[in-house]
Formats: structure tokens, sequence, C-alpha cells
């Protein structure tokens, strides 16, 4: 076939066959792929919560609820049921104080208003540095920088350095702040929505 | 026969697209913090070189000369985009960590740079055989550099422990070690192929 | 006092080439001179904010209403070429001189993943119009810098003696490398904007 000439004609068709083609053969794959990337999306939240509330059988994904937090933003409280029971909250909180920036965080809490386990669901912080934050406060061998089974009803945590009772992240001080910083505001939704919650058992058993 | 497999051995050796040819600098250096990494972007632009070489080497006929570089850009554009949604869908932790560099494929000057020097001008099998080579070569030198970033950064290769990470220089994983450690690579390239 | 945080992010603590790893073409390939370097880095910065607000109203005005998202690559990687075809025939009318200069290199800004990068970057960050422009000028404030400090660098190396191999490109990323490292001391600067 001889190579078609550059004539106006000829390049608008020309261009036009190959985006109309193109343009369907997207609109299929999008068709396709919806589907699965969706759920890749909701299987990492579910998995999220799995790994950080205590053991459920309900769907918290489908349960979840939006609660007010401080300075007038809200957080997403996911509530772990067992049976009819109540058992624990995982939220879904967040820093922004970061040594890079944002921190978002999965942190799930018993009844007893105990930390049971926490999931960094992304962050920028540096890594080897602040990027341990995901397995330092999660040191059960080191009773002074673990985070887990730690009662907030004493009071908020805070860093060493600023008084607290954590030991921060070597050479990440600021990781560590924001990072405790998301936990306790957790911890203030959580505790709102376990009022919340206990509110409305009352009101049942009426 | 002969001809193909040197057409292929000339996209890994000869042409390599970051050792010789110095194309496709970015993705090389940002996804390169794994050996895993840096294969997984190498695998994906190998996909869309060979796709697109092979559309555009059949559709050269049917493109007018002057508007041959938006056509391909289309044709590029496509197959990322299918890649991108592919990967999300099918394999998204990958997906999160290779982030805005897999879009970033349609701007890697050697998938263009491929379909202007070879797939306009050659037969459809030579030119999936091209985008082959060339995408090979890509995969290796960005397994390679992921590969010697991973070890010297925190001793691993794939993930394999060769010795404990403490003794690793972590500024080989940040962004200073790429650009040394690919200094040194194409240095040493340069050496092999004088001998 | 969040815009003074965009910029000096933007432009040192993750600076477009030392640390995002975007524009490395034209940063090899311009970057043996200062003049054409400063050049170069003006073409940028025009192409770069022109082609942020088109993109970002691409998305926003049609895309997203249609549910076209997935169209996002194609039809930005197609404004952006068509811009810079403007720039192109605009300059060689306005300015010959600084055409001459950047020739070559002009058409290749299509395929600087600097400008499709941030483009698609403003959209990820979810950042409304005036913080994309504010973003994509000081993104391109940082090419420019990363590019004349990196020319300047050059210069000087062009009349230091190197062992044979790690001649032009191989010495040229070493460098690259530590001034990288510099730059990651600016890392954290912008907790004090706070």
């Amino acid at each position: 076939m001889a190579k078609l000439q550059s004539t106006f004609k000829n390049m608008f068709l020309s261009l036009f066959g190959i985006c109309l083609v193109v343009a369907i053969l997207l609109a299929q794959v999008n068709k396709m792929t919806a589907k699965p990337i969706a759920e890749a999306q909701a299987l990492k939240l579910e998995n999220a919560i799995k790994e950080v509330a205590p053991h459920f059988d309900n769907n918290p994904v489908a349960e979840a609820y939006k609660m007010p937090a401080a300075n007038g933003d809200s957080l997403l409280v996911y509530p772990a049921k067992k049976g009819d029971e109540l058992v624990g909250f995982a939220v879904n909180t967040y820093s922004n104080n970061g040594f890079s920036g944002n921190i978002q965080l999965m942190v799930g809490f018993d009844m007893q208003d105990k930390i049971v386990n926490y999931a960094v669901l992304s962050h920028a912080e540096t890594p080897g540095l602040g990027s341990k934050m995901n397995e330092w406060f999660r040191e059960t061998t080191k009773p002074n920088q673990v985070v887990i089974g730690r009662n907030l009803s004493e009071g908020p945590l805070s860093v060493a350095n600023d008084g607290g009772q954590v030991d921060a992240i070597t050479a990440s001080t600021i990781t560590s702040r924001a990072f405790l910083e998301a936990i306790n505001k957790a911890y203030v939704v959580y505790k709102a929505s376990d009022g919340k919650n206990q509110q409305e058992k009352g009101d049942n058993n009426e | 026969m002969n001809n193909n497999l040197k057409v292929i051995v000339n996209g890994i050796l000869k042409e390599n697209p970051i050792f010789v040819l110095l194309l496709g600098m970015c993705p090389t250096l940002a996804t390169t913090s794994s050996a895993i990494n840096g294969m997984s972007m190498g695998l994906a632009t190998m996909f869309v070189l060979i796709m697109s070489n092979t559309v555009i080497s059949m559709l050269k006929n049917i493109i007018p000369d002057m508007v041959r570089i938006p056509a391909f850009i289309v044709v590029i554009a496509t197959f990322v985009t299918i890649v991108e949604m592919m990967m999300k869908a099918y394999v998204p932790a990958l997906a999160d960590s290779l982030g805005i560099f897999i879009p970033l494929i349609v701007v890697n000057c050697i998938v263009l740079g491929r379909a202007e020097a070879f797939a306009s001008k050659n037969k459809v099998f030579a030119s999936s055989l091209d985008g082959f080579g060339i995408g090979m070569g890509f995969t290796l030198a960005l397994t390679l550099l992921g590969a010697v970033r991973e070890l010297l950064g925190v001793g691993r290769i794939f993930s394999l422990s060769i010795y404990p990470e403490s003794f690793g220089s972590l500024i080989f994983v940040l962004a200073p070690g790429a650009f040394i450690v690919l200094g040194f690579l194409i240095a040493g390239f340069n050496i092999l192929q004088k001998k | 006092m969040e815009y003074i945080g965009i910029i000096i992010v933007a432009i040192f603590v993750n600076n477009i080439v030392y640390s995002q790893f975007l524009g490395i073409c034209p940063f090899l390939g311009v970057s043996k001179k200062v003049d054409t370097a400063i050049g170069m880095g003006l073409a940028v910065t025009f192409v770069l904010t022109i082609a942020t607000i088109v993109t970002f109203l691409l998305q926003k005005g049609i895309l997203e209403p249609f549910g076209l998202g997935y169209l996002q690559t194609i039809s930005f990687i197609l404004v952006i070429a068509a811009l810079v075809q403007m720039v192109e025939i605009m300059l060689k009318k306005v300015s010959p001189a600084l055409y001459q200069a950047l020739g070559v290199f002009l058409p290749l800004i299509t395929t600087n993943c600097a400008i499709l990068g941030v483009a698609i970057l403003v959209i990820k960050k979810d950042f409304n119009l005036l913080q994309s422009v504010v973003f994509a000028i000081a993104t391109s404030i940082g090419f420019a810098l990363a590019l004349i400090i990196f020319s300047g660098v050059r210069e000087q190396l062009s009349l230091t003696k190197v062992p044979k191999a790690m001649q032009g490109i191989p010495i040229a990323l070493v460098t690259a490398g530590l001034i990288a490292m510099a730059f990651m001391g600016f890392s954290g600067i912008d907790q004090v904007f706070k």
C-alpha cells in the first residue's frame, strides 16, 4: 500500500480514525478494570481494619460513619462488632505535621480505651528514619517506645523529649510527634463515638 | 533468524537505552530504589514498547507524515493507560509504589524515539522484536541499578538479605544514591565497551 | 502562609530534579552552559505554568464531570504537545535569537516529563486552581535553579581532569548526586512556616 499523502483530508481522517478506535478501546478496558480496581481498594481498607481492630464479624466498612474531630475536620470511624456487641473501633486518622507532610494511620481501640494495633496507610517520611514508625511503635520488647496496649484514658501520649511517656524514633522526633498527634486525635474521636454508642444502647434498653 | 537475533542483542547491548543512548533517565532514577521496583518499571515499559512499535509499524502507511508525531503519541498513550489500569486492578501495591511514573511512560523518550527511528520505517515483526530488545535492555539496566542500590543501601537484593541492614548506607536508596550509582554504572559500561 | 509552604517545598525540599527525578533529560542535555540553562529554565517555566492551568481546567471542566478520568494521560499529553508547538511558533517570531539557542530542545519539552508530571501531580494532590498555579511556578523555579547550579558546576568540570571512563555523563551524574545530597539538607525546612 502506498503511503498516504499529507493532504488535509487524509490527516484529518487518519487522526480521527485513530482517536476513535483508541477511545472505544480504552472505554472497554476501563469497564473491565473498574470493578477489580474498586475491589482492590476496598480490600486494602478491610485488611487495615482487620489488622488493627479486635476480632470482629460484622462489616465495619459498611457501618462506617464520620465523627467530628478538633478544629473542624472529621475522621472516619469503623465500628467492630461481634454479634451485636461492640468490641472496638478502628479510626482512620492523620497528621499534617510529619517531617514531610501528611501521615495517614489506621488505629484500633478496644472497649477499655487500649490501643490494639495501628497501621501506617501512607506517609512521605524519610526512608530509614521517619519511615521506621511502622515498626518502632510496636516493638513490644521495648516498653518505652511501644504504643500498643497503652491506655489513653490516662491522658494523651507525647514523646519523651516533650516530657511524655513514649520514646521518639531515633533522629525522627518530628515524625514521632506527628504520629502520636494522630493517635491522640483518633482517641478523642473514639471516645466520642464510644459515648454515642453507649447512649444508643441505653435508648434501646428503654 | 540471525538477523532477528541481532535486532534483539542490539537493543540490549549496543543500543542499550540507558547505558549507551542515555534515554529515559527519569523513571530510571526514580523507580530503582529496589530491584523489584526497577524490574516492574522495566517490564511495564517493555510492554508499551512492544505494543506501540507493533501497532505503529502496522499503521505506518495510513498515517500521513505531517501528523505522525501526534498519531504516535496517541497510540503510545493508549497502551500506557491500559498498563496503568491493569496494574491498579491486579497489582495495586506495585501501582502505588511506582506512582506517577506509570503514566509518565508516555513521555519516556525511548518509546517515542523507537517509534520514530525504527517502527515507522520497518516491517511489523522486526518492529516488535526491536521493541522487545530495547525493552529488555531497559529492564535489565533498571533491575541492575535497583539491585545495586538495594544492596548498598539496605543489604538486600530482591528482598533477599545479603548482609545486615545496619551495615548498608541508606543514601543509596535515597535520591542522591540514584545519580551516583547510575554514574558509576555508565562508567563501568564504557570500560567494558572499550575492550 | 500556606502558599509560602507550597513554594518552599516545591523549590527546595521536593526539588523537581534532585528529589522528584522529573525533567532529567533536558537537565542533562542543556546544562553544559549557564546561558542556555537560563533560556531552557525560562521556556520550561512558561510552558509548565500554562500547561498546568489548561490541563487543570480540562480535568475539572470536562474529564471529571463526564466520568472520563481514564482519558487523563492521553488528553493531557496531547494538550501539552499542542501547547509546545504554539510556544515554538511564537518564539520563532518574537525572539529568533532565543529560538536559535534553544532550537533542538524546544520540541523536546513535549517529552519533558516535568510538564506532564506536574500536571498529574496537582490533580493527585487535590490542589485548587490557585494552588496549582503557585505550585507550577515554584516547581519551574526549582527546575531553573537546579539547571543553573548544575550548569555552573559543569562549566568548571569541563576544565578539570576526569578519568576517561567517567568523562561526560557519568561524572555529571555523580556531581548531580552530590548536589542532591546538599538539597536533602532542606527537608523539614517547611516546618518553620507552619
